[in-house]
């Protein structure tokens, strides 16, 4: 019987160097939902995310799919499913779009479903498709977002993390992108675990969310309690 | 450091100059010969050290500095009748001038293309030191033989006389005491800093008013007055120049004395120094058919080992020996890439 | 001015050899930002390989592919076991890295193959249809040679799941390793390419300069010359530097300063265009933020 969580997280430590992030946080997501892990600027929010694919020195125990992943090599956590959207986007901004996206397959066989894939990529994205030989990095801010996003569905992953999709975008463009996150996720059941400063837009898009405070879980519960929660929103997330 | 502290470095300091001195009498002539040239090679790792340590600019060139001193020292000697110890200041002053000079390409290229500029430098230097038509100042490819300087005075220590090579040691062992003490007093304060600075922010080094033009020649004349008096201490020592004593691979042992040594540090160059008088012939030991093999080796094992040099590692130790004393923020070491 | 032209053709086809050296140091600077001042003796190296098979009766072809295979082999080995424990390393310790894996490659040269220069034999025989006006018979088969391995390479990283794979990982390793690449295995087989380039051009040079361990170090200087005008992170400016610094080497030698100083010489002009443009000739200006 397949395990309904998707990831359990326990006792979590990162750092970077000498600086200690991560203090030992615990969390867990159900597959098919999206998560929001919500927090400040400095609680700890991208270096979970660079945790969980070890990309940044960790202990402690992260379970994927019944696979421990802590001390496994980066390009092994991908081979099992997890694709990250790191902050900054990440884009190969030398190559070409359409060269982006097959990289995002890299370690897919089947020729014929990854050819489905980019195809419908550039179906949800058609600026992509109007761009698949420009270089990648002369696309706007949203427009490579979108790119990011596409390249790591390519990978067909069971789980998609997200840090700060909305960052330095129009609020039109944050919609349309959050519309299509939506999407993605209940038709290609694909769980989420989204990173995001921007609390109100992380909530409404989410199932479930996490607050982390200086590297520690603080808070935690179904988005819509938290959203109606007036106490909360005012002490900690700041509206 | 605490005043019990400062005291066990002074007596350190004082046995090991106490050593330094009594050593030559206790050894053959052709050790003390080796010795001497641990001291000049280590003036000559100290100076390209200020330049690549300090001030991260890249030389592979450096033994086109000390083949200037040499033959400044050569020349004024064989030619000019100036004794010995005259010719040190004069190596010294060409050499800081040639090498302001190169600042100014230099601070245009960075990194790979100023290793490659100092690269053609130090190939250039045996090509035209056999130009012919300047025959009559360098000897040519035949070079010039010197004389060796007696010792002032006579004096005997366990049975061994001060000969030759011997006073050549002291003489040599005091400009080096005083060329590691111009380093360090140049290096600690402001102008220490300053070179840090450059290297690792250059634009904010701008910013914070450090005129970077002259400031990069200025270091490149010093680091090369350094290397130009090693040159020409060199030259006294060996009595003997020629193109083919300094090649382009007498600038590489310079570069391999710095890292092994440890950058940005006045002691490593100590080390750096020993390693590259005696590890080649460690190695011949060990394999006569092919030493520089075996040479590489050490070389390879020694990156392995310690990576951040003799004196990284050294200070590595300290720290964990000492864990009260943690390192400072704004260490003189280039961060690891 | 028959002779004038015969310097520059014969400067062009120096200068593929210049260029292909030149394109084996930009690939591994690419993926690495390291210069690999080994690459000449390697080239050396895998050389006498080809030598003594061909000693031993090889046909020519047999041991010049037998011996890019084997090149392929030893770079990608060198760059697993000898440069990835100080991949992370600063820069001047790999130098010393690689200064050590040079004075290693040229000692067992000689140590294997002796010191005494050797003649190796080139497969475009003098008398062939391949003659020209101006080129031996040798210099436009190592032209087409050459020319063939640059477009091979060309195809290879444009049109292949790997090499596609391969420039992600030289450009951006970390979103690389997000997509599953093994960046590490990558630089091996970049490694692993530009030892099996040195290797060529060291077969395509040894009938000209004859084969002895110090063969390639001065191409090694002036494919590093040539990489460098063209721009270090430029693969086309490291094929282009190569033929100007070919035809220049000739031109100066010739007419200008004769042969003793012509390197010296060669190399100060280098400097000087370095000087004026530094980034190289053809390199990006990188604009550093504050």
């Amino acid at each position: 019987m397949r395990n309904p969580k998707l990831l359990e997280v326990r006792g979590l430590r990162a750092a970077y160097g000498a600086t200690q992030v991560l203090h030992g946080i615990d969390f867990e997501l159900e597959a098919g939902r999206i998560t929001a892990l919500l927090g400040a600027n400095g609680a700890g929010k991208t270096t979970t995310l660079r945790a969980l694919c070890q990309t940044v020195r960790t202990s402690g125990s992260v379970l994927f799919d019944g696979e421990q992943l802590v001390g496994k090599a980066t390009e092994n956590v991908v081979r099992l499913g997890v694709a990250h959207v790191p902050d900054g986007r990440g884009t190969f901004t030398a190559l070409s779009v359409e060269e982006n996206l097959r990289l995002g397959a890299h370690v897919r066989r089947d020729k014929a479903a990854v050819a489905r894939d980019i195809d419908k990529a550039y179906a949800r994205f058609p600026r992509l498709g109007e761009r698949r030989r420009q270089q990648a990095g002369t696309l706007s801010g949203g427009e490579q977002q979108m790119l990011a996003i596409s390249r790591a569905l390519m990978l067909a992953p069971k789980l998609l993390l997200l840090d700060e999709p909305s960052f330095g975008l129009a609020p039109r463009i944050v919609t349309e992108i959050f519309h299509i996150m939506r999407s993605i996720n209940r038709e290609d059941q694909v769980s989420m675990l989204l990173v995001e400063q921007n609390a109100s837009l992380a909530l409404d898009l989410a199932d479930h969310a996490y607050l982390l405070e200086t590297g520690r879980v603080a808070l935690s519960g179904p988005s819509e309690r938290i959203q109606h929660d007036e106490s909360v929103r005012k002490a900690y997330l700041g509206y | 450091m605490n005043t019990a502290h400062r005291r066990w470095v002074w007596l350190g300091a004082l046995l090991v100059l106490a050593a330094l001195i009594v050593l030559p009498f206790l050894v053959k002539n052709y050790r003390v010969f080796q010795f001497n040239l641990v001291l000049v090679y280590a003036i000559a790792v100290l100076g390209l050290n200020i330049l690549t340590g300090y001030n991260g600019q890249i030389s592979l060139g450096h033994g086109a500095f000390y083949a200037i001193g040499a033959y400044a020292a050569a020349v004024l000697m064989d030619r000019a009748g100036l004794p010995y110890w005259a010719t040190l200041p004069v190596a010294g002053a060409v050499c800081f001038g040639l090498g302001f000079l190169m600042g100014f390409p230099a601070l245009r290229l960075g990194g790979h293309y100023l290793a490659l500029a100092t690269f053609a430098l130090a190939l250039a230097i045996p090509q035209l030191l056999k130009y012919k038509k300047i025959e009559g100042w360098t000897g040519g490819v035949q070079g010039i033989v010197l004389m060796k300087p007696e010792p002032p005075f006579t004096f005997r220590l366990f049975g061994q006389a001060l000969n030759a090579d011997r006073w050549l040691y002291f003489f040599t062992l005091a400009v080096t005491v005083l060329m590691f003490w111009l380093a360090w007093n140049l290096l600690r304060g402001r102008v220490g800093r300053a070179l840090v600075a450059v290297r690792d922010h250059p634009i904010a080094a701008t910013a914070m008013g450090i005129n970077l033009p002259m400031f990069k020649s200025l270091t490149f004349g010093v680091s090369a007055g350094f290397t130009g008096v090693a040159g020409a201490l060199g030259a006294i020592a060996v009595a003997f120049v020629s193109p083919d004593s300094f090649t382009v691979f007498l600038s590489i042992t310079f570069l391999v004395g710095v890292v092994i040594g440890g950058l940005a540090s006045i002691p490593g160059a100590i080390f750096g120094a020993i390693f590259i008088q005696f590890v080649p012939n460690i190695a011949d030991q060990i394999s006569k058919s092919a030493p520089w093999a075996i040479y590489g080796v050490f070389l390879i094992g020694f990156m392995y080992l310690m990576p951040t040099g003799v004196m990284g590692m050294l200070r590595k130790a300290w720290w964990r020996w000492r864990p009260g004393a943690a390192p400072p923020t704004g260490q003189a070491t280039p961060a690891s890439q | 001015m028959d002779a004038f032209l015969h310097q520059i053709f014969s400067g062009l086809a120096n200068g593929c050899i210049y260029g292909s050296v030149a394109l084996a140091l930009v690939m591994i600077y690419q993926a690495t930002h390291h210069i690999n001042f080994a690459q000449g003796e390697m080239a050396t190296f895998s050389t006498f390989i080809a030598w003594a098979l061909i000693q031993s009766g090889w046909p020519y072809w047999g041991a010049f592919l037998a011996t890019v295979a084997i090149s392929f082999a030893g770079g990608l080995l060198v760059q697993r076991i000898i440069l990835r424990p100080v991949e992370r390393a600063p820069v001047l310790t790999n130098v010393i890295v690689f200064i050590g894996l040079l004075v290693i490659f040229n000692s067992l040269a000689g140590w294997i193959f002796e010191h005494t220069i050797k003649a190796f034999p080139s497969p475009f025989p003098q008398e062939s249809l391949l003659r020209t006006r101006f080129f031996s018979a040798h210099e436009v088969g190592s032209i087409v040679v050459m020319l063939c391995v640059l477009f091979a390479l060309y195809a290879f990283f444009r049109y292949t799941p790997i090499g596609l794979a391969m420039r992600a990982a030289a450009q951006n390793p970390d979103s690389a390793r997000l997509v599953g690449i093994r960046v590490s295995w990558m630089l091996a087989v970049g490694w692993g390419l530009a030892a099996a380039i040195g290797a060529v051009a060291g077969m395509m040079v040894a009938p000209i300069v004859y084969l002895d361990p110090n063969m390639m170090a001065g191409i090694l200087l002036y494919g590093f010359a040539a990489a460098l005008l063209g721009g270090i992170d430029n693969p086309w400016g490291a094929v282009l530097g190569g033929f100007i610094v070919g035809v220049l080497e000739n031109l100066l030698g010739a007419y200008v300063i004769g042969t003793e100083l012509k390197l010296t010489v060669a190399l100060v002009l280098i400097v000087g265009i370095l000087t004026l443009k530094p980034s190289g000739l053809f390199g990006k200006h990188v604009v550093t933020r504050v």
